[in-house]
């Protein structure tokens, strides 16, 4: 069945009109056009379509869409500083935590959610922290001094 | 399908008798329907915005916990991560951030799964489902919930609205710790919860052992012949059991006999790491970490 829904996105409201057992993922990309949010796996391990949902991390290509509906989603078009990029995208770029850069939106979405619950993170939580993500590029060295670099601009700052 | 969200208890109760299914995380039910696993059922209800089944509350003889209480809830909770720790060790070991954020309580234990990483410690904590129909409240035992594997009890109208755990009393504490090859994203090759309560000399005055993954359901038992026996002696025995009493299958994960093995390992553990605790030692959650199990990082 059809319904007509509406989503709230990095602060923007979408009316969509989509099939009830569509997953977020898809919606995303193929209804609003946002297409930083990225399909891995589709099956809830790599993490590349991670999105925050009211703050917290999902899984949006096992999520339901319409389970989204009237909730605050946030993408990783949401975590930029304007035109400009924001702080932890900053620093994953200066400590060389990109490469291929598939990864990086989830990776970005789960880092954000950790440092709001954890401003200080040792390495073992940021390991953790973004444990549900998989990069198969960086060996995730670069990731994780990323994440404490821009925890300890945020500190500071 | 069908999709509808339940503004209260009652519209969810109202649906489910109509024949809804109801969708929590959905961290097991869609994730199951994409794999194949099971269709997604025709007519689903949301029940992830019912706010009085978020709580968890101090009772008379113990702690209730709303069906909606998620593993993350579960792993930062003061109380759960101290008095109930064998639950906060397994909750605290359930996939990812994201899965922990989403997936519940709920609906851990009601998909049934024989590896589900909160049973055997709700199990041997002596827990109880209350489930709630239109037609009325029951509690069951949570052993008795699981009838086989992805099978309860629980008639289709049915909704778990919460979970009640006894206190543990003086000098008693648990313990949950599961083998796993990395240290995320995993699913339990084999799993062992212990409840540990001291007599004032030290010795065992009760011990229940829970193990996961090697058999149909949560297997349990209380190792009764234990009382009066010192920690070490009663450990060594709840290995044995345990790897006796086990009827594991060979899977992608581990072979009958490694599983066979390895779930007397961590039956000790537990039972050492349980008797610590009761002890009054911290131990950091999740057990498993704070022992190294799993590939360092
Ligand atoms: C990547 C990944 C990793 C995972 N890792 C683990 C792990 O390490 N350990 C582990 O134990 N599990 C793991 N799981 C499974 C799952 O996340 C948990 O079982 C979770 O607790 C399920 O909760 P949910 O709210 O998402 O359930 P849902 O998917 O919403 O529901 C599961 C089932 O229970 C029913 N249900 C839900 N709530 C109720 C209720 N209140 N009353 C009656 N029926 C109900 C549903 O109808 C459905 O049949 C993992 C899942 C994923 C996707």
């Amino acid at each position: 069945m059809s319904e007509q829904i509406h989503l709230h996105v990095n602060g923007v409201d979408y009316p969509v009109t989509i099939a009830q057992e569509r997953n977020l993922l898809s919606v995303i990309r193929g209804e609003i056009g946002l297409t930083g949010t990225k399909e891995g796996c589709d099956d809830c391990e790599c993490g590349a379509c991670m999105v925050l949902l009211d703050g917290q991390p999902v899984n949006s290509c096992s999520y339901l869409a319409v389970q989204a509906q009237d909730r605050e989603i946030t993408t990783v078009e949401g975590l930029a500083d304007g035109q400009a990029l924001g702080m932890l995208q900053r620093n994953l770029l200066e400590a060389g935590g990109v490469q291929c850069g598939f990864c990086t939106p989830g990776m970005l979405i789960s880092a954000t959610a950790l440092l709001a619950r954890t401003p200080e993170p040792s390495e073992e939580q940021v390991r953790i922290g973004l444990s549900g993500n998989l990069c198969r590029c960086t060996g995730y060295t670069k990731i994780v001094q990323a994440v404490q670099r821009a925890a300890t601009e945020l500190t500071a700052g | 399908m069908s999709f509808t969200i339940a503004r209260t208890v009652e519209d969810a109760l109202a649906a489910m008798a109509t024949g809804a299914r109801p969708i929590a995380g959905g961290t097991d039910l869609v994730v199951g329907a994409r794999h194949g696993k099971a269709p997604l059922p025709s007519a689903l209800v949301a029940i992830d915005r019912l706010r009085e089944l978020k709580s968890c509350e101090r009772t008379a003889d113990g702690v209730s916990i709303g069906a909606l209480f998620t593993h993350h809830d579960i792993e930062t909770h003061p109380l759960l991560t101290t008095v109930y720790a064998g639950l906060a060790d397994g909750s605290a070991l359930v996939g990812s951030p994201a899965t922990r954020h989403v997936g519940t309580i709920g609906g851990n234990i009601m998909n049934a799964s024989p590896a589900m990483d909160t049973g055997a410690p709700l199990a041997v904590m002596g827990a109880e489902v209350e489930l709630r129909s239109l037609r009325g409240s029951r509690r069951v035992p949570i052993e008795q919930l699981w009838t086989g594997p992805g099978r309860t009890c629980a008639e289709p109208d049915e909704l778990c609205v919460a979970v009640h755990i006894p206190a543990p009393g003086e000098r008693a504490n648990s313990a949950y710790l599961r083998l796993e090859y990395r240290r995320a994203m995993e699913i339990a090759v084999v799993g062992a919860a212990a409840f540990v309560a001291l007599a004032e000399d030290g010795t065992i005055a009760a011990l229940r052992v829970g193990l996961t993954a090697v058999s149909p359901t949560i297997f349990t038992g209380d190792l009764l012949g234990q009382v009066g026996r010192s920690v070490a002696d009663a450990a060594a025995v709840a290995a044995e059991l345990s790897s006796q009493q086990a009827t594991p299958i060979s899977d992608v994960r581990a072979s009958d006999r490694y599983r066979r093995h390895t779930v007397g390992v961590m039956a000790r553990r537990a039972v050492e790491a349980a008797a610590r605790r009761a002890a009054g030692e911290t131990i950091d959650i999740p057990v498993n970490r704070a022992i190294g199990i799993g590939a360092a990082s």
